[in-house]
């Protein structure tokens, strides 16, 4: 919602109300209350907004100046031929929509590309047309790579845009890294999202009978069924802006020493604290699985060290030990014999 | 008339010029200016008028409005006129069919929780303005969102688009002291959700990639907007790829434990049965380290048999693994590990 009028810039409110009378013009009689949810004002607003309009025009004389009625509610306007049409696009509103549109143009499955392109097209042309406008647009906005396309599969992307268009049920295999398992569960589409350059599906899944989010590229197949996919009344969308990794209080407190080399553990998962000093950094975080954490100081060889708990720090230097010793017996004979 | 004074009067006062300028058949000289708009009229002085007027040209193409100077006639040879042309102010037609314009709208919400969601907004408030209603149905459910957390985000594009040379001090890892760099950036790309700067390091001679989250403090300009021209072939994608080895350094070949290692089946080129319960994959890599560290982190599941510099990569790996973490642990209660940095 547009923030409240008393503290608005009047060039913003200008800029709002040079897009508002068009659209009125277009729309005459138009509900006030639908109006004001189409504008995204409040209706209180929008009258404000209307009253002032109601004291422009190009002289002051009353036949110089706009007439709005709002007669039961409707919205009429006219004598608003000046400003009839909105304003063209400046750089930063072609630009926004010229690079999210790229954008989805390489995300193929969740928007029709060719849709895409044709509006792509309209909307060059109609800012291509202007007499003066800055620079090249095309170009500039060609240098501003914003990226929706994530490695997941077309084929996932389009089956589950089409699972939730039609409130379906979808039968999922999906990959849990963290353990090392592939999962099967029957899911109920709720959206899907992106939160840090990759794609989601959020539903309700009827295994852990709670939502979920699910990483596209992580599902291994997924099978419309011919089930209504409805989610229950509680299931309900989660808060996308904390990002990936919403830590509950509950999960195990884990500290990390981090090498040099491996600080970028620190920048991507949040964390609860962190210390840096000559020696290098520190940090805790939360787990919600320790099976991830086991197999990242795996990973890291030392450059990520389990200081705390000590039974977790223990775990990881046993499992690092078996596969060891495995390389050292040679492990399991038979297989030996037919790898070599 | 509003309260004078107050943003609403402003807001009028904006609005009568506007429509004014835009009435107008011909170039109109300040002082007929003044006349014609009320809150112009009321001005206490010319000065004060001068002064308003000078300001409010400046509000007006801010909003990127075409206010045009043009000469009048000979009669008022010293004095110019101000108007905004009609073709020049107005959006052309679009002819928008319903789904291209839920398709603009899906593009306008991708930066609602992003630095750029003011001029999304707004040009699809425009676009809606001349077009029908939007298929309304057509995408529901699909939320794309672009973030743009780095507060050097906004201060860069701008300066990108502008050609305006940039400083900041940037720091090449978490450890690592921030160094000021100077840079012309070339174009800014996006991936996995972080946002990067592509440009010349001029301190360096040379092109780099910045990452914006390792950014400290402000981005401030050191020139002016049109001091460098990026290369026109310039491709921030093909530059930041470059960062990262493509080609395959050779074929490993991978035991693996029956249902388990799906990550790594899922990039093998060949799957074999090997003995009870395991298989042998084709795992080509491009490097070596990663390989290493992606087999370690599945302990006891997988085994690489071949080529010996992976599997000797691996051992080490994991050598180094168990030396940092002795395996006495549990009832010590924290201490007593060698090299615990002072940490509780």
């Amino acid at each position: 919602m547009t923030e409240p009028h008393s503290t608005e810039a009047a060039g913003a409110r200008v800029a709002r109300l040079l897009s508002m009378v068009p659209w009125l013009v277009n729309r005459q009689g138009v509900d006030i209350r639908r109006a004001a949810a189409e504008l995204d004002v409040t209706e209180s607003q929008l009258r404000d907004d209307l009253a002032l309009l109601f004291m422009c025009g190009y002289g002051s004389m009353t036949d110089e100046l706009i007439d709005v009625s709002t007669e039961g509610d409707q919205i009429h306007i006219s004598n608003a031929d000046t400003i009839a049409r909105p304003l063209r696009l400046t750089r930063a509103e072609a630009l926004t929509l010229i690079v999210a549109l790229r954008a989805l143009s390489h995300a193929e499955g969740v928007t029709d590309f060719d849709v895409v392109e044709r509006t792509m097209a309209k909307l060059e042309d109609a800012i291509g047309a202007g007499p003066d406008q800055p620079g090249d647009l095309g170009a500039d906005t060609a240098r501003i790579a914003a990226s929706l396309d994530d490695g997941s599969t077309e084929e996932t992307r389009a089956l589950l845009k089409d699972a939730l268009a039609r409130h379906h049920r979808v039968a999922l295999r999906y990959l849990v890294p963290a353990r090392d398992e592939s999962t099967e569960r029957d899911v109920d589409p709720m959206r899907l999202a992106v939160m840090d350059g990759r794609w989601y599906l959020e539903a309700w899944c009827h295994r852990a009978e709670d939502t979920r989010m699910f990483r596209l590229d992580r599902i291994q197949d997924a099978r419309i069924l011919d089930v209504d996919g409805t989610p229950p009344a509680q299931a309900t969308a989660r808060d996308l802006s904390a990002g990936t990794f919403v830590p509950r209080p509950d999960d195990l407190l884990v500290t990390l020493a981090l090498e040099p080399g491996w600080e970028w553990v620190a920048e991507y998962y949040p964390t609860e604290s962190r210390t840096v000093d000559p020696s290098g950094v520190t940090i805790t975080l939360r787990a919600a699985d320790p099976a991830w954490v086991v197999r990242l100081a795996l990973r890291a060889g030392g450059g990520v060290r389990v200081v705390h708990p000590t039974e977790l720090a223990a775990e990881v230097g046993r499992a690092a030990g078996a596969a060891l010793a495995a390389y050292d017996q040679g492990g399991d004979a038979n297989v030996a014999g037919e790898s070599r | 008339m509003a309260p004078p004074n107050t943003p609403a009067a402003k807001t009028e006062r904006l609005m009568n010029l506007v429509m004014t300028l835009l009435a107008t058949r011909r170039p109109l000289p300040k002082a007929r200016i003044r006349e014609i708009v009320e809150q112009y009229r009321t001005a206490p002085s010319t000065e004060a008028f001068d002064r308003m007027f000078e300001r409010d040209k400046d509000d007006l193409r801010e909003l990127g409005i075409p206010l045009v100077t043009e000469e009048i006639t000979a009669l008022f040879d010293d004095e110019p006129g101000y108007r905004i042309h009609q073709r020049d102010y107005a959006l052309p037609d679009l002819a928008l069919a319903p789904d291209e314009l839920a398709v603009l709208g899906l593009a306008a919400r991708t930066w609602s929780h992003a630095a750029l969601a003011g001029p999304a907004a707004q040009a699809l408030r425009k676009l809606k303005a001349v077009a029908g209603d939007a298929d309304s149905q057509a995408l529901v459910g699909i939320e794309p969102r672009l973030t743009t957390s780095e507060p050097g985000f906004a201060p860069l594009l701008e300066a990108y688009l502008d050609r305006a040379p940039v400083t900041f001090a940037y720091r090449r890892s978490a450890t690592d002291e921030a160094r000021v760099r100077h840079v012309q950036p070339w174009g800014m790309l996006s991936r996995s959700g972080r946002w990067y700067v592509t440009g010349q390091d001029t301190d360096r001679g040379e092109p780099r990639v910045f990452r914006l989250s390792r950014i400290e403090g402000q981005v401030r300009r050191t020139g002016k907007p049109g001091s460098y021209q990026p290369p026109t072939d310039h491709d921030p994608r093909a530059m930041l790829a470059a960062d990262i080895p493509r080609d395959p350094a050779g074929t490993a070949r991978v035991l693996v434990r029956t249902g388990h290692a799906h990550e790594l089946r899922r990039q093998a080129t060949g799957v074999t049965e090997a003995a009870n319960g395991w298989q042998l994959l084709d795992l080509p890599y491009a490097d070596r380290e990663r390989l290493a560290g992606d087999l370690a982190s599945l302990g006891t599941s997988v085994r690489v048999v071949a080529p010996a510099e992976v599997v000797d990569a691996t051992r080490a790996v994991l050598t180094a693994a168990a030396a940092a973490h002795p395996t006495r642990g549990g009832q010590s209660g924290g201490g007593g590990e060698p090299g615990n940095g002072g940490v509780s």
